[in-house]
């Protein structure tokens, strides 16, 4: 069952053209990453998904829903109807590089912020459910606590946290351990292997190598705006077609 | 092991320090000499007036600072995200604001506009005109626009400076403009604002006895008039001084308080 589907995405920021049509699609419980170099453009196409960036073109689809586009008058697109691009937004849950927990909010409030006041879920209900989710991140005893005084690691969980809150139909994370200290990196990425074991829908923009051929089915490389090679990890790992895919992975031995 | 680190801390008393106890000696015997050795009896005919220039005070403090903080939020917002047509303006206001002192805007607002009034009928004749005719609409019109001025321009530097990753994780999840701005962008705005509005009203507070040159009553004008009729200099200065300072701990205090909301690591709050 397809999920989120994007097709021909292309993004330019003034003369610099960043995707010259990048296409994917993720079927339910599809974990898809893409790797690729610095300026690659696959942050950018991650942030197209959910609109963060308006593309320049393309299509995008969300669990059948074609997002309206019309022209933002900057030579872009936007979404032509806020109240669609806000539905599909809050069930299209990001955690991003730089954890962006709202640092005005205890752990417990980011992560019932969304559902109750986007999503209209009833608030007992919500802390009910967040509750769950820290407990199951590991930060149940942080409920109360503010984004500042937690470490990296512990910021990233409660973005994952935040995340699943808002019961998504797919998760896009924006290279979630790159901000993190070394030694956090495994706690992270512990949570997300179990998201993934348990057929949850994710697009994942990674640097861990390993790490992505572990857990996903699907790997795109992506280079000067362009899927240059894509395919199951084994392969696009074990025998990769383009020479600069080959490159690039030898740059992390 | 044990380490000479390790010998017991003893707890001193901060209360106790020399920095903190010298002033309040000092405040102790200036108290005791002043009530000795200068003169007092004027309270007994004066009270009254400096009550009501007191709560005069009071009233321009708390009104023209809250309602030029309503006024700022919205000066400083267009200047961040606002069209041309609204930032320009508002850039303009702050800057004339801020670079005339208030006393002139006082006497432009109560001299100029006062005396422009009357001259039409329309506004001689309205219902209005009885409170135009008084000194304080134009004192506290003039306070209000100062302070929105100055706070315009520390709102927006406090909307500048939420970090961009923040609303974006709002627009990620689907908040609107509106919920966005009300849940995350403002509260972080406000409470980058708050050290620093803390200090500006105190210097709004006194920046309040400006009024008395365009006849308002305020804590000040009545000081002022007890010199004149009593050739008592020292006394009510001194009097008034006391109360300035207890107005601006006062307003420290409600700061510290607002400020402390939300800071806290136990409470969850109901919002």
């Amino acid at each position: 069952m397809e999920m989120l589907h994007a097709d021909g995405i292309r993004k330019t920021f003034g003369n610099l053209e960043v995707l010259r049509g990048v296409s994917l699609t993720a079927n339910k419980g599809d974990v898809i990453s893409l790797i690729g170099g610095s300026g690659s453009g696959k942050s950018t196409f991650l942030r197209c998904l959910n609109c963060l960036e308006h593309p320049t073109g393309g299509e995008i689809r969300v669990d059948g829903d074609a997002i309206a586009f019309r022209p933002d008058g900057h030579g872009n697109m936007e979404p032509a109807s806020k109240t669609q691009m806000r539905r599909i937004r809050a069930r299209l849950a990001m955690v991003f590089q730089s954890f962006n927990l709202w640092s005005h909010m205890t752990l417990l409030e980011n992560v019932i912020e969304a559902p109750v006041h986007v999503l209209g879920v009833d608030r007992k209900q919500a802390v009910d459910e967040g509750l769950r989710l820290l407990q199951r991140v590991g930060l149940y005893d942080k409920r109360n606590t503010y984004p500042a005084f937690l470490s990296g690691g512990q910021q990233q969980r409660g973005a994952i946290a935040r995340a699943l809150a808002v019961q998504p139909l797919a998760m896009l994370f924006d290279e979630p351990t790159s901000a993190l200290d070394p030694e956090l990196v495994g706690e992270v990425l512990k949570v997300i292997r179990e998201l993934a074991e348990e057929g949850r829908t994710m697009i994942l923009v990674t640097h861990e190598m390993s790490f992505a051929r572990d857990v996903s089915n699907q790997v795109l490389f992506l280079h000067g705006g362009l899927v240059e090679d894509a395919g199951p990890p084994a392969e696009v790992f074990g025998n990769p077609k383009s020479e600069r895919l080959a490159r690039f992975l030898g740059s992390f031995h | 092991m044990s380490s000479p680190l390790e010998a017991p801390a003893r707890a001193r008393r901060r209360w106790l320090d020399a920095g903190t106890l010298t002033p309040v000696i000092a405040a102790l015997l200036f108290g005791a000499y002043a009530a000795l050795q200068m003169r007092w009896d004027w309270l007994g005919n004066y009270y009254p007036l400096l009550l009501r220039g007191l709560g005069m005070t009071v009233l321009l403090v708390i009104v023209t600072s809250s309602l030029g903080m309503l006024l700022a939020i919205p000066i400083g917002l267009v200047q961040v995200v606002g069209p041309k047509w609204l930032a320009l303006p508002a850039r303009a206001f702050c800057t004339v604001i801020r670079g005339t002192p208030l006393l002139l805007q006082l006497w432009l607002l109560y001299y100029g506009l006062g005396s422009l009034f009357p001259q039409f009928p329309w506004i001689r004749d309205s219902a209005l005109w009885p409170i135009l005719r008084q000194a304080w609409p134009y004192a506290f019109v003039g306070l209000t626009l100062s302070y929105a001025a100055y706070e315009g321009e520390v709102f927006r530097g406090a909307f500048k400076g939420v970090p961009k990753g923040q609303l974006d994780a709002a627009r990620a999840y689907g908040m609107s403009g509106l919920l966005t701005f009300r849940r995350i962008w403002l509260p972080q705005a406000f409470k980058r604002a708050m050290p620093t509005l803390a200090g500006e009203t105190i210097l709004q507070l006194k920046a309040t006895p400006l009024v008395a040159t365009i006849t308002v009553i305020d804590v000040y004008s009545v000081a002022a008039q007890v010199r004149q009729q009593t050739y008592l200099t020292y006394e009510p200065l001194l009097l008034i001084s006391a109360i300035y300072i207890l107005m601006a701990v006062a307003i420290t205090k409600v700061f510290a308080r607002l400020s402390g909301q939300g800071q806290d690591n136990t409470a969850f709050r109901k919002s």
